[in-house]
């Protein structure tokens, strides 16, 4: 029999596009439902951070670093922070990190209710969203409590935070993480979320099998965070190689066990991240109640009236973000701002991972393999 | 529809092809408003369902208890004025004629539906054969619709759709052959009377045999299938393909497909209504209210009955829709040829045997 | 691990390419290569015994003012230590082993050094541009960057909105 003749059809999932969580432009090649190749284009939010760094005080780019991943914005501006403090061999006390652990953390669960919301999207089921967004409220409502932002809040400062907790924060927070986990009634969020979309046949068929990384192949590819730990990797910087006061805490780190799949599939990045929110969850809980033994002091008390660190020195720190390593590379000339700032943003190098784990899928299976990663465009940008 | 008809011959004398002609104009007139009321309801009981399992409101303002029930009627007039927008580059002919063709396919199944014992517009001898071949006509007006917009996402859409209606017709089909066994008869009516054995709820098919009662659930999905509805809606797929094959469609052409998908969904309800559920049979007959007028209705035979199983069937579909997420393309061929039909096939065998068991046959 | 027997490893092997150490200004530690060499000086890092660099944390650009860099930061999971390597070229035609071939996730770092600083990566198997468009001139990160007028009959700005006076 004659062989039918069949060509790839090359399509265009744009930069307007209902699914690609931002402005990310997918060129696909295609043979019939099934994707032969993918290449990303990205810079369609690019805004030049890097350069107007040099520009700015070190103190002055905390609010830019903010933009970059603004779902998790707090963590970005505590890994900058970090790095400008060691670079200046800064010390900060207790009750700080204290603080930067707890808003940290809390926004670490915002981040991954957001990444459970549109996961659910991506797949069809529209009602996770709202459920998610309704928990997310509760954390915006603290942040707004606190420092009077909701989404991006120049909030951790060199070597201080901007404002103290505010009068009935602590309560609200042991409310809020009653309901979302702590409560024994089986009414808490963590049971609705796993009742309505986890254990579903459905979801499982769509993401067991699907999008298959082996480690080996995430390290080299640069893949860190949850994507990694799915693939079976026990590796978080929060516990391999601490900063701050993690190693007060008693956590545990989730790893990719391919519970209904194989290992490193979508379904274990999709659980990984649930399993995180969880432990999100205990370290925020321990450390409001540690949080009563420690000597309260004034959260400006330690910020240095000028930010100059000595010429020549360098730095590269990275700190572990909802959505893998955020690193920065920072090089100091001496001066008040920074001769060379380089951020190295966790969703960059997990998109770089995309094609490898791709292709060979069908369309549907790419919706949900980038999904299941989690990027922010606004840092793959900058 | 004889009623109407006969009335034109006798009390108006007029002469007996006209006395047709005006009677099957004034009654699908009658089937049009009652599919646009029921649009409206549905649209508005689809936004008050999504957001009573969503955890919100819905619409709350237009109307004047407050609850939102006008706000279909705003959307509607509001597409009606929106601008005809035809892109440059599509088909122009097949582009306008596709919303056509998908509306027209719906509406004409409603020719051969029972609304109450004698509201069927055309009692066939064919009736339910009629009713699926001329339902498959939708599919062709979705395909000119993705072909037409010179788009390659409408395409992928359309693709998709053509799949999957044309597959899951089979589990219907079969079903309705099984059912078909046990009447005899393709006439609608005849199957409704059929289950109207003066016992309620006991002479539905659904409850008499079991085999038709795991038939019933097939039905279900298969029907949600072909309504391109969640779990099954990758053809409107919006988070992968924005709106599937009607991308490219604005205003009152939108308006057209939007109003069929509803439409589908109601003659699916009815459909299940019919087949298994005893059509307007009440589900408690008691013979002797038959002359008491408000009773007659709650519990004879009456279209009320045929309406609330419609109703309560497009409500279960509505639920599916905002409880399940949606599966692949690959996975749904799958669930059609290698579950819903072998086990199609497989109960219109089993029915055969309990037939012979029970000496029905 | 020690820094100055992975030094002293590696001028055993490449001889006079690698150029210096620099354990005091630098966190993590830098030792800074002649840029042809990068991509063996990589290679032998990715293999080493006690503690193969197998993951690379970043690739950045860099402008001194006179000259062109390439920082590598590279980390071993196994060994649990971080290290940092340097490859200085010149402005006018700055070329640089391209390390693509040792970590795939250099691909896209490379390519958005090129697109900032112009720094071409010898053996890159596809180096275009990352953010801006293809059609763009010149490296927007340079010290001495001056962007053009227009750009397809849009006006580029030449002020950043918020420099400070």
């Amino acid at each position: 029999m004659a062989k039918i003749h069949s060509e790839e059809m090359f399509i265009n999932m744009g930069p307007h596009h209902p699914s690609t969580h931002g402005v990310l432009q997918l060129k696909l090649h295609t043979d019939g439902e099934i994707v032969t190749k993918i290449d990303p284009v990205i810079g369609y939010l690019h805004r030049t951070f890097e350069k107007h760094a040099e520009n700015l005080t070190y103190p002055q780019i905390i609010p830019f670093t903010d933009r970059a991943d603004y779902i998790a914005a707090m963590n970005n501006n505590w890994a900058y922070v970090m790095a400008v403090e060691k670079l200046m061999g800064l010390e900060v006390p207790e009750y700080i990190e204290y603080l930067r652990v707890i808003i940290g953390e809390l926004n670490r669960i915002a981040s991954h209710l957001l990444f459970y919301g549109t996961f659910g999207l991506d797949s069809g089921a529209f009602t996770p969203l709202l459920y998610s967004f309704r928990e997310r409220e509760k954390i915006l409502d603290l942040f707004e409590m606190t420092c009077g932002a909701r989404l991006l809040y120049n909030y951790m400062w060199i070597g201080g935070v901007s404002h103290d907790l505010p009068d009935g924060f602590i309560e609200k927070t042991y409310d809020f993480l009653n309901d979302f986990y702590f409560r024994k009634d089986g009414k808490d969020a963590i049971t609705e979320f796993n009742q309505l979309l986890t254990g579903n046949k459905i979801f499982i068929e769509r993401n067991a099998d699907v999008g298959v990384l082996k480690p080996e192949d995430a390290v080299n590819l640069g893949v860190t965070g949850p994507a990694l730990r799915a693939t079976g990797m026990n590796w978080d910087l929060r516990r391999n190689t601490p900063y701050s006061i993690y190693d007060r805490f008693e956590w545990d780190v989730p790893v990719g066990k391919g519970l209904y799949g194989t290992v490193g599939d979508n379904m274990d990045r999709y659980l990984i991240r649930m399993d995180e929110m969880i432990e999100s969850a205990k370290i925020v809980k321990q450390a409001l109640d540690q949080l009563a033994g420690v000597e309260k002091v004034d959260v400006q008390a330690a910020v240095p009236k000028r930010v100059k660190p000595d010429a020549g020195k360098e730095i590269y720190f990275r700190a572990e973000n909802p959505r893998g390593e955020l690193g920065f590379y920072i090089k100091s000339d001496g001066s008040l701002k920074p001769s060379r700032l380089k951020m190295r943003s966790p969703a960059f190098c997990n998109l770089s991972a995309l094609s490898e784990m791709a292709e060979g899928w069908m369309v549907s299976d790419v919706v949900m393999i980038l999904g299941s990663l989690d990027i922010v465009l606004g840092e793959i940008d900058r | 529809m004889q009623g109407i008809q006969t009335f034109f011959e006798t009390t108006l004398n007029v002469p007996a092809g006209w006395a047709l002609v005006g009677a099957a104009v004034l009654f699908s007139l009658l089937i049009f408003i009652v599919l646009a009321l029921f649009v409206i309801v549905a649209v508005w009981l689809e936004r008050k369902v999504s957001a009573v399992i969503q955890d919100r409101w819905g619409p709350m303002r237009a109307g004047l208890t407050m609850q939102g029930e006008l706000q279909t009627i705003a959307d509607t007039v509001k597409l009606l004025m929106k601008e005809d927008i035809i892109p440059s580059r599509v088909d122009k002919l097949l582009f306008i004629i596709a919303p056509l063709l998908v509306f027209t396919a719906s509406f004409m199944v409603t020719t051969v539906l029972p609304f109450g014992p004698a509201g069927v517009a055309s009692n066939m001898d064919l009736g339910i054969f009629f009713l699926l071949a001329v339902s498959s006509l939708g599919v062709v007006g979705i395909v000119m619709a993705g072909w037409a917009s010179n788009n390659k996402w409408s395409l992928y859409g359309a693709m998709r759709s053509v799949a999957q209606i044309v597959s899951y017709e089979i589990p219907i089909a079969l079903l309705v052959i099984a059912i078909v066994m046990y009447t005899g008869t393709f006439s609608v009516t005849g199957i409704v009377e059929a289950q109207d054995t003066g016992h309620g709820f006991l002479g539905w098919f659904a409850i008499r045999n079991p085999f038709l009662f795991i038939g019933m659930i097939i039905f279900l999905i298969a029907g949600t299938a072909e309504n391109n509805r969640n779990p099954f809606d990758l053809p409107e797929s919006e988070s992968e393909l924005v709106a599937g094959f009607h991308t490219e469609y604005t205003g009152m052409r939108f308006a057209f497909f939007f109003l069929a998908e509803y439409v589908n969904m109601f003659i699916m309800g009815m459909l299940l209504a019919v087949l298994f559920f005893g059509g307007y049979t009440p589900p408690v007959y008691l013979s002797s209210v038959a002359d008491m007028p408000v009773l007659n209705v709650l519990f004879g035979n009456s279209v009320l009955w045929i309406i609330l199983k419609a109703l309560g069937v497009v409500i279960i579909q509505m639920w599916f829709r905002w409880t399940f997420p949606r599966i692949r393309v690959d996975q749904l061929m799958y669930t059609c040829w290698k579950v819903l039909i072998p086990f199609s096939m497989a109960i219109v065998v089993l029915n055969g045997f309990w037939m012979k068991l029970f000496n029905l046959v | 691990m020690d820094i100055n027997t992975i030094f002293k490893d590696l001028q055993d092997a490449f001889g006079e390419k690698i150029l210096a150490l620099d354990a005091e200004k630098s966190s993590p530690e830098k030792i800074t290569v002649k840029p042809d060499a990068l991509l063996e000086t990589v290679s032998f890092l990715r293999k080493y015994a006690d503690c193969p660099f197998d993951s690379l944390l970043s690739l950045s650009g860099v402008d001194s003012g006179e000259e062109l860099a390439a920082v590598l930061h590279l980390y071993s999971n196994q060994g649990a230590c971080t290290l940092a390597v340097e490859a200085w070229t010149e402005r006018e035609n700055p070329e640089i082993d391209s390390v693509a071939s040792v970590y795939k996730t250099a691909n896209w770092h490379e390519r958005e050094a090129y697109d900032m600083y112009g720094i071409v990566f010898n053996g890159h198997p596809e180096l275009t541009r990352m953010f801006l468009a293809d059609d763009w001139e010149g490296h927007p990160l340079r010290k001495d960057y001056v962007p053009a007028d227009y750009w397809h009959g849009m006006p580029i700005p030449k002020e950043l909105s918020h420099k400070m006076k």
